[in-house]
């Protein structure tokens, strides 16, 4: 991108809470004094499978300028991103360890306290700023109860989940967050990470971050296929999916073999009356860093035509992390029209909120 | 009007001949009976498999955690011998419905279902392994030359293994090592390098087919509900071993180690290849034993086959995928007998000129095994 | 555009199929409740022998966990990769664009047959009896 639109909406960066007892003035009384009694509030719950300072996880210049973690001051990601990118909106995920731990109740406490932290913290501080509400996932009912306190603020424009978790999420056990999500017409976003429940892989633990974060796309494809056969956008018709920081490059290829399989199989699912591909182009969108682009200006092209669709892909910067350097967030090569449908119209049409608060703020 | 019925005619309309001739890089030879390669065990064995019998790390004795979509754990409906025995038991009517009626040059076997290498008990392992590979040599090969077994192995039984591939080094029957993709750990760990410097030392390529039960669910994210997943699941996990391979620096290690990895399509290894080399040129310092970029490694060292072959709705953009992994790494295979085999004839949906088809039907696998 | 004649009907009962030949072609006719319909015998994605394979019903649901069999009797399995072919139309069920071929069936008295122009080039043909007729 040579220099950035204004306007642009950014639908994936990323706060990170500074330290586990930032949050405990925002739990109540009783989970306040009992993680002061354990001693939680001085451990890091920073969670391994997306380790804060890993090259990835930082770029050089996106370092918080006092040693601090990446993305923990407002300051930081004013100048850096909502200045110099000259953005309208962006969506901010905040990926916290506490929204993955054992007990249900805990977690809850600690999602809750991101809520408001991240209400009053940040969405207080610019109206630029939009997030995602962190959820205890396992715990479909308690998240779904999360989701109904904190939908009311419209500044909160989707469902934060992870990429990994104990089932896939298309599994039943999950619908009562979708129910709540479509009811609020807050899309899901699924972001790159994992519990670790599981290995990252169907061959066990890897060696290196790098496999790790690679794993991912898999994931996400594990996840794609899930939605789609169990049959969660037959039931949640209006429910919109985000996959974020997922990778692009892989999806026509996974759909090629999604629908293949489809054909054969679908008297198992006979719910599923669209190939997934299809369902895939209606449901779910992709934010675009890292994009994974081939190295070729021609295979670029080649795949957009691959992927079938100008309206799946979503303008991020994913900041504070690492996959491009200076201003250019929009991988090289992309046509103009389809990165003005990335930058304004696709966020707009995936979040009916942005478009909301846009038509209220002119009011 | 006194003309009778008769249904001599192929079914199928005539075709040209440029399918024939081909190497089948994957042919699954099946047991007559459950009992059959009891014959080849030693007594020992014989009776534990008749008592404890076979203990894998998923959920069913016998079977397999998804059932597949027809008879006889997913075979092709029509593939039923008619004196008896499971589809692929049968060297004549494999020969009338895939080697002869085909011309097929040669057919690599890939028996699955012995249950060497996922056996707990790596002693028992070790024997069905050893018990498998004398079946396939003896049963297969030696009546039918254009047919090549897979060595088995117990993964889990490093001695074991390394002895197994020694003993079968040489003998012109056998085409590589086979190892289950599902295993405990990555294939890259350094648990499981002796055995690849093994294959390499005597010369064998190793064969990733699909399968295995490595005791982990099929993705990072749990277990799946449907076989509808489950098929396509295999795909993320060549992701996994082509990455625990590269960026473990195998190939670094066993330079002259080949893989082919057999069953998962391909469509998916070209935005491997890009997504691996984006993010290592960012993660370097953690795996500074790698000296080249990912996607060399893997177009140094990893093959593909081509079945179930992705069919994408504008079917010339498999030509692209083709071009992008390389037209020198795609090997056909037809997986028969099971339901969603290929067939040579109808498998490539758009034109592919004759002298790409000709590498990928034939000479990419000749040069691969070093066969004729 | 020719006719011929390729079975008795009382050879094909409701609910089976007959795989019989005409112009060089193999063509499986099947009896629905008594009405009769004819497909290539080529399944349009791989080439397989697709009248071979079960007849069956199909499959519906309006929603996830809700499980209906309709059509019963009315669809083809192909034997290989499982595709699910309407008899009567020759739509896949499994490929919007796929079309195993149809071939228009007609039941004609040999009274009938006897004086018309047909070829039946395969079955022996009576007075009394009731024929499938094949045309295309």
């Amino acid at each position: 991108m040579p220099a950035p639109l204004p306007g642009a909406i950014d639908c994936d960066l990323h706060i990170a809470v500074p330290q586990t007892r930032t949050l405990v003035p925002f739990l109540d009384e009783y989970w306040a004094d009992h993680v002061r009694i354990r001693g939680v509030e001085s451990q890091s719950y920073q969670m391994s499978s997306l380790p804060p300072r890993a090259p990835l996880s930082v770029r050089p210049d996106w370092q918080a300028s006092d040693g601090a973690l990446p993305g923990s001051h407002f300051g930081d990601l004013k100048s850096k991103v909502l200045d110099q990118f000259k953005l309208k909106f962006a969506v901010c995920n905040c990926i916290h360890g506490t929204q993955i731990m054992l007990s249900e109740d805990m977690s809850l406490a600690f999602c809750k306290a991101t809520n408001d932290w991240l209400a009053k913290e940040w969405l207080d501080r610019d109206p630029r700023l939009r997030a995602s509400i962190v959820v205890p996932a396992e715990s479909p009912e308690l998240a779904a109860e999360e989701i109904e306190r904190v939908a009311i603020d419209r500044r909160f424009v989707q469902i934060l989940m992870l990429a990994m978790g104990e089932r896939p999420l298309g599994r039943r056990s999950y619908w009562p967050i979708y129910r709540a999500a479509e009811f609020h017409k807050l899309p899901i976003g699924i972001h790159a990470g994992s519990n670790y429940r599981h290995p990252p892989s169907s061959i066990g633990w890897p060696s290196y971050y790098l496999e790790d974060y690679v794993a991912q796309a898999q994931a996400f494809a594990a996840q794609l296929l899930s939605l789609v056969t169990e049959g969660v956008f037959v039931k949640f018709p209006e429910l919109k999916i985000v996959m974020m920081e997922s990778g692009v490059t892989w999806l026509p290829g996974t759909i090629w073999r999604a629908d293949k399989t489809w054909r054969a199989v679908r008297f198992e699912v006979p719910w599923l009356h669209q190939a997934p591909g299809e369902v895939i182009r209606d449901h779910v969108r992709f934010t675009i860093q890292p994009f994974d682009a081939p190295s070729r200006r021609e295979q670029l092209e080649r795949l957009l035509e691959q992927l079938g669709s100008e309206d799946i892909l979503l303008f991020s910067t994913d900041y504070p992390h690492w996959h491009f350097d200076g201003d250019d967030a929009v991988p090289d090569g992309l046509p103009d029209a389809l990165v003005r449908k990335m930058l304004f119209d696709n966020p707009l049409m995936t979040y009916p909120r942005l478009s909301h608060t846009a038509r209220d703020s002119l009011e | 009007m006194n003309i009778h019925l008769a249904n001599a005619k192929s079914p199928v309309e005539t075709e040209g001949k440029a399918h024939l001739g081909f190497v089948d890089c994957d042919i699954h030879p099946m047991f007559k009976s459950p009992t059959e390669l009891q014959e080849f065990l030693p007594k020992r064995w014989r009776e534990h498999a008749a008592t404890v019998g076979r203990r894998s790390r998923g959920p069913f004795a016998a079977t397999s955690s998804y059932p597949r979509i027809s008879p006889g754990n997913g075979m092709r409906g029509n593939a039923w011998p008619s004196n008896g025995g499971p589809p692929g038991s049968d060297l004549e009517l494999m020969r009338s419905q895939l080697l002869d009626l085909f011309e097929v040059r040669h057919g690599i076997m890939l028996p699955l279902g012995g249950g060497a290498s996922d056996e707990r008990n790596v002693d028992f392992g070790a024997a069905l392994a050893t018990a498998m590979n004398d079946w396939q040599a003896t049963v297969w090969s030696d009546r039918e030359s254009r047919l090549l077994g897979s060595v088995q192995i117990s993964l889990e039984n490093q001695n074991a293994a390394i002895g197994e591939i020694e003993k079968r080094a040489g003998d012109r029957r056998f085409a590589q090592v086979m190892i289950p993709p599902r295993s405990i750990e990555p294939l890259g760990r350094r648990r499981y390098l002796p055995i690849l410097e093994a294959c390499a030392a005597n010369g064998f390529p190793i064969a990733l087919h699909l399968g295995g039960v490595g005791g982990h669910p099929p993705t990072g994210t749990g277990w799946p509900s449907y076989y509808h997943e489950e098929h396509p699941s295999y795909v993320q996990t060549n992701e996994a071993l082509t990455t625990s391979l590269v960026i473990e620096g195998v190939f670094e290690r066993v330079p002259k180690l080949k893989a082919v990895l057999v069953e998962g399509g391909f469509a998916w290894l070209p935005a491997l290849k890009w997504r691996l080399d984006k993010h290592f040129t960012r993660m370097r310092d953690e795996v500074p034993h790698l000296r080249r970029l990912p996607s060399e490694y893997i177009h140094d060292h990893i093959w593909v086959t081509t079945q179930p072959i992705e069919e994408p709705k504008r079917r010339e953009d498999l030509l692209d995928i083709l071009e992008w992994i390389g037209w020198d790494r795609v090997m056909f295979s037809t997986d028969y007998p099971h339901w969603d085999q290929d067939d040579p004839r109808y498998a490539f949906r758009t034109h592919i000129p004759d002298a790409q088809k000709r590498m990928i039907m034939r000479d990419n696998a000749l040069a691969f095994y070093g066969l004729d | 555009m020719a006719k011929y004649v390729v079975a008795l009907a009382s050879q094909i009962p409701p609910g089976q199929c007959k795989i019989v030949s005409a112009a060089g072609r193999e063509i499986g006719v099947y009896n629905i409740d008594n009405a009769f319909y004819a497909l290539v015998n080529r399944c349009p994605h791989e080439g397989a022998a697709v009248c071979r394979g079960d007849i069956v019903g199909r499959p519906d649901s309006d929603m996830p966990g809700t499980y209906r069999l309709i059509q019963r009797g009315e669809m083809v399995r192909c034997p290989w990769h499982g595709w699910l072919f309407e008899i009567k139309t020759g739509q896949s069920w499994c490929d919007s664009a796929t079309r195993a071929r149809s071939i228009p069936v007609v039941v004609e008295t040999g009274e009938a047959l006897t004086r018309g122009l047909f070829q039946a080039e395969t079955v022996p043909v009576t007075v009394e009896d009731r024929y499938i007729v094949l045309e295309f």
